[in-house]
């Protein structure tokens, strides 16, 4: 007879946005994988069309409260590609230094609150605070430091409201900055205590031979500009995006899953950027991910724990160096005259590279509007895991798969509620 | 110190029941600190850092007859989760006052004020039955406030 199981959540904790995951094994095979995102369509793409080319940085930081700059990074250099400017210098810092203090607030959430719980043993960070509260303490304490970034580059500690296409409304004074480097200090402290308490974590054995893509500009860690480039040799700019990524959609999911034409899936975000780039983290934050004993090579997703805490010391340390070398400069934002045409923009969310495209008419109003957030396109990924995962443990009793299973989406810190899409609406009439 | 909080989202109607209660005493509790807040849990925890005494005010949903007014002593008994609407979107209030108490960041005193809920849409004003618990639960706080700065 054959034996059946199925391993199933249906409300995903620790994550953001509502979703759930089922497992079918058939006669110790894993017949079936579903990452099941039910949230609604969020239907950003419709609400921008219409609107002027100057709204999109904050209709698009609406889109997540935890990875907000992301979004307005990706739309304001689509916008000045489309115009044909570049923001550069001061400019340019302001906007890595405000996007170093989202880094720095999303993944202390998510190394702390959501997924050092799975492997202490415990519920929720709420659980683990009674036992580890200094530990959730300086999490709290490190969110706090990206929040204050956050704050003082950006206007507010969510959805920034001072980034603009061309720059920004209004330039920090040296002064405003000058309270964050204590802060910041502190926070890389925190930061280097949390890539050696990850490291000790005990680990499922489990490795998987990913294409790892990320952005690529020279000499620099990938956060907000480059190629889109690959460990099995895409090298693209982002305007070739459409011509080598594709996105479909699946019926269990209202997320569109994506895949690279022709070859399948692949994996964004930290573990990526690591493995492509950790040559040009800074130098302390290189130490730490040594000492963690973290290489390139390194293709356990449950260890992303480890390189997002690294990211969280080179997070810091960037910042501090942003600060260091800060001069303010004399207009806060260059001009943007609209013109017609499409442009295009990737910048690094903390879960991976979030594309954006626009076409605009010549005064500017956005008759088009594309997105594709990183969790879309981890979702084959994080399924393909599943798989792997659950055919590696298939002795294991259900409860507990089933913990295991929800760890290894948590390995992706997926964002569903950024990743819910619109949806082609087929009506049947008889 | 003396430390208010009313928590809401302003654009989901009855939601910012907790921000009407805290516009309504600023200005009045000359001994309070008054505060309106969204609930992040870690800026909340901050916000109440160094209270003696805590009022915390919210919207719940918890199936009561909207208007009806919840009042816990939350420095001894735990806070329900299920008092909310469901969220797997982020740490809840229930959630940040568990984590401060498990902290030892909540305040020794410390009273949780909830007001059930009409309607959580999308739009700004209150429900007529919210409308009346703002003013009952403003009152009920500013006459507590007065007694613990009358007595000190």
């Amino acid at each position: 007879m054959a034996e059946r199981r199925t391993i199933k959540t249906d409300y995903l904790a620790r994550v953001e946005g509502e979703g759930g995951m089922t497992v079918k094994i058939e006669n110790g095979r894993v017949a079936d994988v579903k990452l099941r995102i039910y949230e609604p369509p969020r239907f950003f793409e419709a609400f921008l069309r219409g609107r002027a080319f100057t709204e999109a940085p904050d209709i698009t930081a609406r889109i997540c409260g935890i990875c907000p700059v992301a979004y307005q990074m990706s739309s304001v250099r689509a916008m000045e590609r489309i115009c044909g400017v570049e923001v550069d210098g001061q400019l340019r810092a302001l906007r890595r230094l405000l996007y170093c203090g989202e880094w720095i607030e999303s993944h202390a959430l998510h190394v702390f609150m959501l997924h050092a719980p799975d492997f202490l043993g415990y519920d929720s960070a709420v659980h683990m605070a009674r036992d580890h509260p200094e530990l959730v303490g300086k999490a709290l304490e490190l969110k706090k430091t990206g929040n204050e970034v956050m704050t003082v580059v950006g206007g507010r500690e969510v959805h920034p409201i001072n980034v603009r296409v061309g720059g920004w409304y209004r330039v920090p004074r040296g002064r405003e900055l000058a309270p964050l480097v204590g802060k910041l200090e502190r926070a890389r402290e925190i930061a280097l205590e949390a890539v050696r308490v990850t490291s000790g974590f005990d680990f499922p054995d489990y490795a998987c031979d990913y294409e790892l893509v990320a952005l690529d500009e020279p000499g620099e860690y990938p956060i907000d500009r480059g190629r889109i480039v690959s460990n099995r040799g895409l090298d693209i700019d982002v305007s070739e995006y459409d011509d080598h990524f594709v996105e479909e959609h699946v019926a269990w999911s209202n997320a569109l899953h994506s895949r690279l034409r022709d070859r399948g899936s692949y994996l964004c975000g930290p573990l990526a950027r690591f493995a492509l780039f950790s040559g040009r983290l800074s130098p302390l934050a290189r130490e730490a991910a040594d000492e963690a004993g973290l290489s390139p090579e390194e293709r356990n997703p449950f260890r992303s724990i480890v390189v997002r805490s690294v990211e969280l010391v080179y997070a810091a340390d960037e910042a501090l160096r942003l600060i260091a070398e800060y001069e303010e400069p004399d207009v806060p934002a260059v001009d943007v005259a609209p013109r017609a045409g499409i442009g295009y923009g990737c910048t690094e969310a903390p879960r991976g590279i979030l594309y954006h495209r626009y076409e605009l008419d010549e005064e500017g109003t956005i008759l088009d509007a594309k997105i594709v957030p990183p969790t879309s396109q981890n979702q084959r990924t994080i399924e393909e895991d599943l798989r792997g995962v659950v055919e590696r443990s298939l002795d294991v009793p259900d409860g507990q798969l089933a913990h295991l299973c929800e760890q290894a989406i948590r390995n992706y810190d997926p964002c569903i509620s950024c990743a819910t899409h619109f949806l082609d609406l087929q009506v049947e009439r008889c | 110190m003396l430390t208010v909080i009313g928590v809401g989202n302003p654009w989901r109607r009855d939601d910012a029941a907790g921000l009407a209660v805290a516009r309504r005493l600023r200005g009045t509790l000359p001994g309070a600190t008054v505060l309106e807040r969204e609930g992040e849990p870690a800026g909340l925890i901050d916000a109440w850092d160094g209270a003696d005494r805590l009022w915390l005010v919210d919207a719940v949903s918890s199936e009561a007859a909207p208007g009806t007014v919840h009042r816990i002593d939350i420095a001894s008994e735990e806070l329900p989760a299920d008092l909310f609407q469901a969220s797997t979107h982020h740490l809840g209030l229930a959630e940040a006052v568990e984590l401060a108490r498990a902290l030892g960041r909540l305040p020794a005193h410390a009273v949780f004020y909830g007001i059930e809920g009409e309607s959580f849409d999308a739009g700004e004003g209150l429900s007529e039955d919210v409308e009346q618990a703002v003013e009952t639960v403003a009152q009920a706080i500013g006459e507590e406030v007065e007694r613990c700065t009358s007595a000190s």
